[in-house]
């Protein structure tokens, strides 16, 4: 929580603009008057390294719309030129790509984080929908970002997700129409989807990110032990479980902020499309109205979502499951009645029911990926029913998936939950 | 009097305002929202063709392109055709009651104008891929009793030879034919009704 903090510079020019605008003491207030309970751990990493990643992207980004042509005949090409003829082309696509999907890795951490340690419980509701709706406008983001290129795999997985719309009664047909702009995907669809996408998206991110930031700093942040450290403050009126951000949690963060870019470095320059999975292979490959790809599947951090939507043998019905295993998300708050907040002290059946949601979530992807498809041969034999055997897997994981979240509300509405005693002040290792 | 303030005035003048206002942004944004359906240009691109169909052998499936849209079309054989009834049961959709599927002069057994020629658009009725075709009656990994059809390697929905959909998989309805007439024997034009109306 924040405490606010005023700043009365001495230099004279310094003094007549704080009169002015404060801001120093603006971000005096939000950095040493923002006090962080003293335990966080390694969940704790992500939420900054998320905005190192979402600068990464507006840098980047940048610089590829200088050499980025956003017409059907010219995308794919364009794209070719930024990584054989722009001076450290390759470098600054490749930074982008990479932190796309890193974007995601950091993001699903710090959602789990947040369902760890019940971040998202009262009073920090407004924190998690703030998130959720980030997640989101992250999603369409992405999409976009992976038709600019214009490979094959571009066209088809726009189609694809375009097409998802005629599921919409009555209007659908006409709605996919004026998404595309076109009868199909076409020029006219990538350019509106490139406008989306460095323009209209970005600004909508950024004034999330802060509306997220905002509310986080109005009610403090969470920890590890789910114990509210403003209800003990010492004499001096700092919550006694409470370190100043900066500069405590700058230090730790710049230390975090090392290792994830010795990592990104290492996909960077030794591995960028990661065997497939940040890079598809067919959007190596120009785009082909009349040619589908083998298997058109997303990038892997759409993979859960699109599994549902793939086990589901009915087409309304398959949109509306990936549509309420996003709008599911939104709920927890409400969904769990628990008191206790972290997974520390909560009842053996979350810890339980928490990490089978983890591990249907991964074998979702896995199914999403196509990856079944090559498994199933291998452990049943070529003559298996594929299908068959798919279908049924991935029904009985969205079964589970979903399942996580009825749990979750009648294990706390019915009070089968047995908690442990949460303590009055967080806990820390003495060193 | 002239200093009280009248509440239900000024209630009504700035819900009259906001009422107005509203009214003017939602007209503000019908040309904004227009400028997305397709323009001139994508509509003029959409003209019939047609096409030769003299060299297709029989089982053959030659692909042609209208309106950006893959179009099969198909010289089936006696045999291929001689399997379609036995399919009915196994199917979501097999008297072709699904109007929006096929012009009217195609809602039969066949789903064509002649039944030897299948005229279709190869586009899966799930999420729009091209589906394969598959048109050798013989056993497939995916169904022990294949009699031709088509395969979309998507999702794997699956077609007959008359490409209606079968039952178990995720595409809902059968592939669309197109509006098409024949021009001469060996001429099919597709866009075009028989009786001339455009599509």
């Amino acid at each position: 929580m924040t405490e606010h903090v005023t700043i009365r510079p001495r230099n004279r020019l310094l003094a007549w603009i704080e009169e002015r605008l404060p801001i120093l003491s603006f971000t005096a207030s939000h950095t040493t008057g923002y006090y962080a309970p003293k335990n966080f751990n390694v969940m704790y990493y992500f939420g900054s390294l998320a905005l190192l990643v979402l600068v990464n992207q507006i840098v980047t980004g940048i610089f590829l719309t200088m050499f980025y042509t956003p017409t059907a005949d010219g995308a794919f090409s364009s794209v070719e030129y930024i990584m054989r003829d722009v001076n450290w082309g390759w470098l600054i696509r490749y930074m982008h790509e990479v932190g796309a999907s890193m974007f995601f890795v950091v993001v699903y951490l710090h959602m789990f984080r947040g369902l760890m340690y019940g971040s998202y419980k009262k009073p920090r509701e407004l924190v998690w929908l703030l998130g959720m709706l980030i997640f989101l406008a992250l999603m369409a983001e992405a999409f976009m970002g992976y038709v600019l290129p214009w490979g094959n795999m571009s066209f088809w997985g726009a189609k694809v997700i375009i097409t998802l719309f005629s599921a919409v009664p009555v209007i659908g047909k006409d709605l996919v129409t004026w998404i595309m702009g076109d009868f199909i995907p076409s020029g006219a669809t990538l350019n509106r989807f490139f406008a989306l996408h460095v323009i209209a998206l970005p600004l909508v991110l950024l004034l999330l990110v802060v509306l997220h930031l905002s509310a986080l700093h109005e009610v403090g942040s969470n920890n590890p032990d789910g114990v509210e450290i403003k209800q003990k403050k010492g004499p001096d009126g700092h919550p006694l479980d409470g370190i100043p951000f900066h500069p405590y949690y700058t230090v730790k963060d710049l230390f975090g902020v090392g290792i994830f870019l010795i990592l990104c470095a290492f996909i960077i320059f030794f591995e960028p499309t990661v065997g497939g999975w940040f890079l598809e292979h067919d959007n190596f490959i120009p785009a082909n109205n009349l040619v589908t790809p083998a298997e058109i599947k997303p990038v892997w951090y759409f993979t859960p979502f699109y599994a549902i939507l793939r086990v589901i043998p009915s087409k309304g019905l398959g949109v509306i499951a990936l549509l309420c295993s996003i709008v599911v998300l939104f709920l927890v708050p409400w969904l769990d009645r628990g008191k206790v907040k972290s997974i520390r002290y909560r009842g053996t059946g979350y810890k339980v029911a928490l990490a089978m949601f983890a591990i249907v979530f991964v074998l979702l992807g896995s199914i999403g990926a196509g990856k079944t498809t090559e498994w199933i041969p291998e452990i049943f034999g070529p003559n298996a029913d594929l299908t068959f055997i798919e279908n049924t897997f991935g029904r009985i994981l969205t079964f589970l998936y979903f399942g996580y979240f009825l749990f979750l509300w009648a294990y706390t509405y019915f009070g089968w939950e047995k908690t442990k005693p949460v303590p009055e002040r967080v806990t820390v290792v003495q060193h | 009097m002239a200093n009280e303030v009248n509440h239900g005035r000024r209630r009504f003048l700035a819900g009259s305002t906001a009422l107005i206002g509203g009214v003017g942004v939602v007209v503000t944004a019908i040309p904004f929202i227009e400028s997305w359906l397709p323009s001139a240009r994508a509509k003029s691109a959409a003209a019939p063709v047609t096409v030769d169909i003299s060299k297709i052998e029989q089982g053959q499936m030659v692909r042609y392109g209208w309106r950006g849209l893959p179009v099969f079309i198909v010289n089936r054989t006696q045999e291929q055709l001689a399997g379609l009834p036995a399919q009915d049961s196994r199917l979501k959709d097999p008297k072709s009651e699904n109007t929006d599927q096929q012009p009217k002069y195609c809602q039969n057994e066949y789903r064509s104008i002649k039944p030897e020629w299948l005229v279709v658009i190869g586009i899966c009725t799930h999420l729009g891929c091209v589906p394969d075709y598959k048109g050798e009656v013989k056993p497939e990994p995916f169904d022990p009793n294949w009699k031709g059809g088509f395969y979309c390697p998507c999702h794997k929905s699956r077609y007959d030879m008359s490409a209606r959909v079968y039952d178990g998989v995720p595409a809902p309805a059968n592939l669309v034919v197109p509006p098409y007439h024949f021009v001469d024997d060996t001429h099919v034009q597709i866009g075009v009704d028989p009786n001339g109306a455009s599509a």
